[in-house]
């Protein structure tokens, strides 16, 4: 749509009397242009920000929501949704851990979370007072002398409208899927990072310290920038699980490298997965991709799946400068009633671009899990290098893993390898570490976790640590 | 120590162990011989509690203890360990680590907490040089890409490290050469004292000359048809089973 059109249609609704009082906290269930106008009005955004929103809810309209993943759930409202909501008055909520699911609890206990962070994280009305008040204090004076700047994306649209208007949308464009019109049209919050021309970020730089605000997750925007022969280490998430009122979630996340430059990207997702019946859990449906443009680029994508009812997710490299790298680490678990449908895709672009993919699936009680990705070798991509490798562990007789690798490779100089497995835990693996006197959970953490390892020597280190743990209490039970 | 009494165990509904009697005393090594499929492995696998064996009638005793309430980890703890003819490989997970995990859940067992990291890896280099393994061999996964030779010291090495009362070794000896041997047998003799027991699952009479049994049983279509001292074992070498077929027929 031109924006001249876009323009007179913005106005003529207006002219109709659109009136949203902004000062309320909360607006009822529903998606029309109004809505879009509010989250925007409430933003304090500039016109160019609301058009850009009011132009992926038009083409959203258009979509369909995608129906090839192997995931199976119910047909979603959107107009059941509340897009906006501040978060639940205290009154409302949980009014000590007395009140919360004895069952968070026990995995808060497990994970060693601090006393003080298990309440913020379940949800209940207490003053959250996080130390990381003053760190983030400290932390933000060592970031701005090295000129890096690390913000929630809602002030940068305030204070960077130049760098937003760059590079927003460049690399996942507003109507690419989805669920990233959705987004482009209703996201709430997210984080902004830029990285200036030389300069290594002093710090690996995670969402921990960015909690200013509750509810900021349900349709998060990030967007990391890296100059040339710049490099940051950004972690996302945290390894408590965490529950939210939200059901669906559609993040989009966006990473730009220009020349020698390297972005690291770890995550630990540990949505609320539901109940036993897979009841309440998260929907995930996110959009990552990082675009290589500059030469000698290089991203590296590690994640560790361990949440959510229903995961929809494929971070994705899109080589595009000479030899430039990208690189894909991926542990996913899934347990009970959960359903993952994961993998990525690597484009090569350019000439002799290299990329790696290594996708460890570990699927337990009734759950289903697929890889799904591409690895695509464009024309113009000579000597371009690929190696995957694709492993399922399965735990028990209920689950299933599935694989589907796509090659499309359009220049004969390349070179792609594709190495995949699927094995059960092994009762032999299992009577052998009993046989030692180690415990049958003890035995299937050890395996597991053995089995991931390639991965979690990807990941920084304080995250690995608490990422084996994770795994061990997400298939707490899946065996016996 | 363990005492085995009228043991009848089926496999897949077909009966391999037709009521088998065996007493271990402390301090003592029995060796098992027999030809292939008279049960031997059958033995020391339902001893040590692996699925898919069924004891239709009979007891086993370990130390006044029902050993067939207990669960596979609890066998161990109490002191069973079994040297595995086959060791399984487990991607990923350092040898140093099953190592420590396995000590400290025996530790546990006894009510003594974890080892701490000094003295574990003190003991872990003493056990090693004993039997004569490289120390870079602890940072390699459990059993991947060993060769046999190299599996079988690691059973030894566990063995080493854990000090169990019974240690049962199924065909130890299997795919070893002869320096290999004298070194797996090294440390079999270096468990041995009043307090422990041997049982030793073999084929060869090789075996028992490294590692000199108290007692020979020799086991045939599931019962132990003749007990004796070592020197059944070169009676068996020169003759055969068949001799005993027909005595016991």
């Amino acid at each position: 749509m031109a924006s001249q059109e876009m323009e007179q249609l913005v106005q003529r609704e207006y002219k109709q009397g659109f009136v949203t009082d902004i000062e309320s906290d909360t607006i009822p269930p529903g998606l029309d242009e109004s809505v879009i106008r509010f989250i925007s009005a409430k933003k304090g955004e500039p016109e160019w920000m609301l058009e850009w929103r009011l132009d992926a809810y038009q083409q959203w309209l258009k979509m369909k929501a995608p129906s090839w993943a192997h995931l199976d759930y119910p047909e979603i409202d959107y107009q059941a949704i509340s897009y906006f909501s501040a978060p639940k008055k205290p009154e409302d909520r949980p009014q000590s851990l007395d009140e919360v699911d004895p069952k968070l609890l026990e995995t808060y206990e497990k994970l060693g979370i601090p006393l003080h962070e298990r309440a913020a994280l379940a949800g209940v009305a207490v003053d959250a007072v996080f130390d990381s008040v003053s760190v983030t204090t400290t932390f933000k004076k060592e970031l701005s002398e090295a000129g890096v700047i690390f913000c929630s994306i809602s002030e940068a649209i305030q204070d960077y409208p130049e760098l937003i208007k760059q590079y927003l949308g460049t690399v996942v464009p507003k109507a690419d899927n989805y669920f990233t019109a959705l987004n482009a049209a209703v996201f709430t919050d997210g984080s902004f990072v830029f990285v200036p021309e030389g300069v290594t970020c002093p710090m690996e730089l995670s969402t921990y310290f960015r909690i200013n605000a509750a509810n900021t997750g349900q349709f998060e925007r990030t967007l990391i920038i890296c100059e040339k022969q710049a490099q940051v280490s950004y972690l996302e998430g945290c390894t408590a699980p965490q529950r939210d009122d939200n059901q669906l979630h559609a993040a989009v996340v966006e990473l730009v490298a220009l020349e020698d430059a390297y972005i690291k990207y770890s995550t630990v997702q540990n949505w609320y997965p539901g109940d036993e019946d897979g009841k309440g859990g998260i929907y995930n449906f996110v959009t990552k991709r990082a675009d290589c443009r500059g030469d000698r680029s290089k991203v590296s994508w590690t994640q560790v799946e361990t949440g959510s009812a229903i995961t929809w997710k494929y971070p994705s490299c899109i080589l595009r400068g000479k030899h430039s790298v990208g690189e894909f680490y991926s542990v996913a678990v899934t347990n009970g009633r959960q359903q993952a449908d994961t993998g990525t895709k690597m484009i090569h672009i350019g000439e002799g671009t290299k990329s790696t993919i290594v996708s460890k699936g570990i699927s337990a009680g009734n759950s289903e899990q697929s890889y799904r990705g591409l690895v695509k070798i464009g024309p113009r991509a000579k000597g371009a290098r690929n190696f995957t490798q694709c492993d399922s562990l399965l735990i028990g007789d209920r689950c299933g893993a599935h694989t589907f690798p796509y090659q499309e490779i359009g220049n004969a100089t390349a070179t792609v390898e594709h190495e995949a497995t699927t094995s059960k835990i092994g009762e032999d693996q299992l009577f052998y570490c009993r046989q030692r006197g180690i415990s049958e959970e003890d035995a299937v953490n050890m395996i597991v976790n053995g089995f991931c390892k390639d991965v979690f020597q990807e990941l920084p280190m304080e995250f690995a640590v608490e990422a084996e743990a994770l795994l061990n209490v997400t298939l707490e039970g899946a065996v016996g | 120590m363990l005492v085995v009494k009228d043991l009848h165990v089926s496999v897949e509904g077909k009966e391999i162990l037709k009521g088998l009697d065996l007493t271990i005393n402390k301090g003592e090594v029995h060796a098992i011989m027999g030809p292939n499929g008279a049960g031997k492995s059958t033995l020391s696998s339902v001893i040590a509690g692996k699925d898919g064996y069924e004891v239709t009638s009979g007891t086993i005793t370990y130390e006044g203890e029902d050993v067939l309430e207990m669960e596979v980890e609890e066998r161990a703890r109490a002191g069973m360990l079994l040297g595995f003819q086959y060791p399984v490989e487990i991607p990923g997970v350092k040898n140093v680590y099953l190592l420590k995990a396995a000590l400290n859940a025996k530790r546990e067992a006894e009510g003594l907490g974890e080892i701490p990291a000094p003295e574990f890896m003190k003991l872990i280099r003493e056990k090693l040089a004993f039997m004569q393994m490289d120390a870079s061999f602890l940072q390699r996964a459990v059993n991947e890409g060993f060769s046999g030779g190299e599996k079988k010291r690691n059973e030894i090495l566990q063995m080493l490290v854990l000090e169990p009362k019974l240690a049962m070794l199924d065909e130890i000896d299997s795919g070893l050469d002869i320096d290999a041997l004298k070194v797996v047998a090294k440390g079999v003799n270096s468990l041995r004292n009043e307090d422990r027991a041997v049982l030793m699952v073999t084929h060869y009479q090789r075996l028992l000359e490294h590692i000199v049994p108290d007692q020979i049983h020799v086991l045939m279509d599931g019962r132990i048809v003749k007990s004796g001292d070592k020197s059944l074992a070169l009676e068996l070498e020169a003759q055969g089973y068949d001799w005993l077929q027909e005595e016991t027929a």
